[in-house]
Order: structure tokens, then C-alpha cells, then sequence
């Protein structure tokens, strides 16, 4: 059931998202657009706790706003001189990527306005963390354990990559 | 309102695009991904909400995607601090030796 109330969370959310989301492609301090980046990942969360994806927001929670952008604000930390001066953070295809932005948004929004969706009216399966976790251990149980192969070996990988050479 | 999230993914995408194509910094394009693919993920579960909603298979490759994500983010970093050991600076157009 759709109230007001949650049309207004939606839209208030959708804002923070959308302004927030420009702020951290366009900011030239990029430690400030790593902090824009945090809020726009934390109401990404909002919006899947209003679509009942409550398990999926904890996650959200968790890895990005919690130990992606930590990593990201790491290197940052790293790589930029912060203090010294403002150099230029974009290149010369803003116009070009304008249009091409524009293009992508004019194509997508009009063939989704143009579809007819079938929308199936039933809510979703109660205990969601629990139905993943079944979901998970029974017909994904393949997808699982390549996820977790994936994971060991960008740890490794990365381990390799950042080492010192002869160390 | 379904036509409303994926507006919504829609307009971050092309956010995303846009910051992709037009930043300097590599953590910049790194970051751009990252608001892609979270793009990509409202989609997911957007469709799993309104034309699914009878099994959990759209959050459960949404949670796959965010797992793929940070080990993205993980190996990116990795390489961009390489970057800027060797070259004093992570400016992408500077990064041609691949070029000839």
C-alpha cells in the first residue's frame, strides 16, 4: 500500500540522492566527493528499506558505506596532495559527456515510459534474511562459492599488487 | 511508483556515466562506478518488489553485485596506488605507455 507519506520519503530521498550524486562526479576537492559519495550510498539504503529489502540495506550499510569508502578515502589519502593547489579534475569531454549523458537518459526513460509492465500485486515472502539465506544454500549455492573465489583472489591480488617490489 | 525507482536508477546511471567520461582522477572514475553500480542495483531489487515478488532472486544477485563491487574497489585501489608509486600521480590522461 502506497501512502503519502512514503511517496514523500521517496522523493526526499530520490533529491538527496540525485543532487548528492552530482556533487561527486563534478566537486573538484576529491575528498569532499568521497564524502558526498558516503551520503549518496546511505540513501541508496534508504531506498531499499522502502522497496522491503531490509537484509540488503544492512549490507548496503555495511560494505559501502562502512568499508568501500573507507578504502576509497584511504587512497585518496594516499595518492592526492590535498593541501596543495586546486588542479583541474576533469578533462576536456565535458560537453561531449553531457550529450552523451543526456542521450542515454532520453533513450532509457522513453522506452520506459513506453513499456507495459505486467506488475504482479503480492507482497513479498516474509523473514526475508531467512528466505535469502535458503535461497542462497540451494539454488545459488554455485554463484556463492564463486563470489567467495572471487573475493580470495582480488585479496590476493591486491595483497600482490600494492606490496613493494622485494619485500 | 515502479516507474519511479527506475527513473531514479536511470538518472544515477547517467550520473555515473557523465563523472566515468569526464573525471581525471582515477579514485574519481572508481567512484563513478560505484555509484553505476549501485544504479544497477536498484533496478534489481525494484523488479524483484513488482514483477517477482514471489521469490527473493533480484536481492539475492543484488547482494552478489555488491560482493563483486567491493572486490572491484579492492583490486582498482590496489592498482591506482601502484599508479602513483611509479608515476608521482594518478591523472588518467597521463597514464599512456600503452600507446605507441
Amino acid at each position: 500500500m502506497e501512502t503519502e507519506v512514503s511517496q514523500t520519503i521517496f522523493y526526499l530521498l530520490s533529491f538527496i540522492i540525485i543532487i548528492s550524486a552530482i556533487y561527486v562526479v563534478t566537486l573538484k576537492n576529491i575528498f569532499h566527493s568521497a564524502l558526498f559519495l558516503i551520503l549518496t550510498l546511505f540513501a541508496v539504503a534508504g531506498i531499499y528499506v522502502m522497496l522491503h529489502a531490509e537484509f540488503l540495506a544492512a549490507v548496503q550499510v555495511l560494505i559501502y558505506v562502512g568499508a568501500v569508502s573507507v578504502l576509497i578515502i584511504f587512497a585518496i589519502m594516499l595518492t592526492t596532495q590535498l593541501t596543495s593547489r586546486q588542479i583541474k579534475q576533469s578533462n576536456e569531454q565535458v560537453t561531449l559527456g553531457i550529450f552523451v549523458c543526456a542521450g542515454f537518459l532520453l533513450v532509457s526513460l522513453g522506452s520506459l515510459s513506453k513499456t507495459v509492465w505486467r506488475i504482479v500485486d503480492r507482497p513479498l515472502p516474509e523473514n526475508n534474511p531467512l528466505a535469502m539465506g535458503k535461497m542462497l544454500m540451494n539454488e545459488y549455492v554455485l554463484p556463492f562459492e564463486v563470489v567467495s573465489i572471487v573475493l580470495l583472489a582480488a585479496l590476493i591480488g591486491a595483497i600482490v599488487l600494492a606490496r613493494k617490489e622485494g619485500a | 511508483m515502479m516507474l519511479q525507482y527506475l527513473a531514479l536508477a536511470a538518472i544515477l546511471f547517467a550520473i555515473g556515466v557523465f563523472g566515468v567520461l569526464t573525471r581525471r582522477n582515477a579514485v574519481g572514475i572508481l567512484m563513478s562506478l560505484e555509484l553505476m553500480f549501485n544504479a544497477a542495483n536498484i533496478n534489481l531489487v525494484t523488479f524483484n518488489k513488482y514483477i517477482g515478488p514471489d521469490n527473493l532472486t533480484g536481492q539475492i544477485f543484488a547482494t552478489f553485485i555488491i560482493a563483486v563491487a567491493a572486490a572491484e574497489a579492492v583490486v582498482g585501489l590496489a592498482i591506482v596506488l601502484l599508479l602513483y608509486r611509479n608515476w608521482r600521480g594518478i591523472d588518467v590522461d597521463r597514464i599512456n605507455i600503452m600507446k605507441w
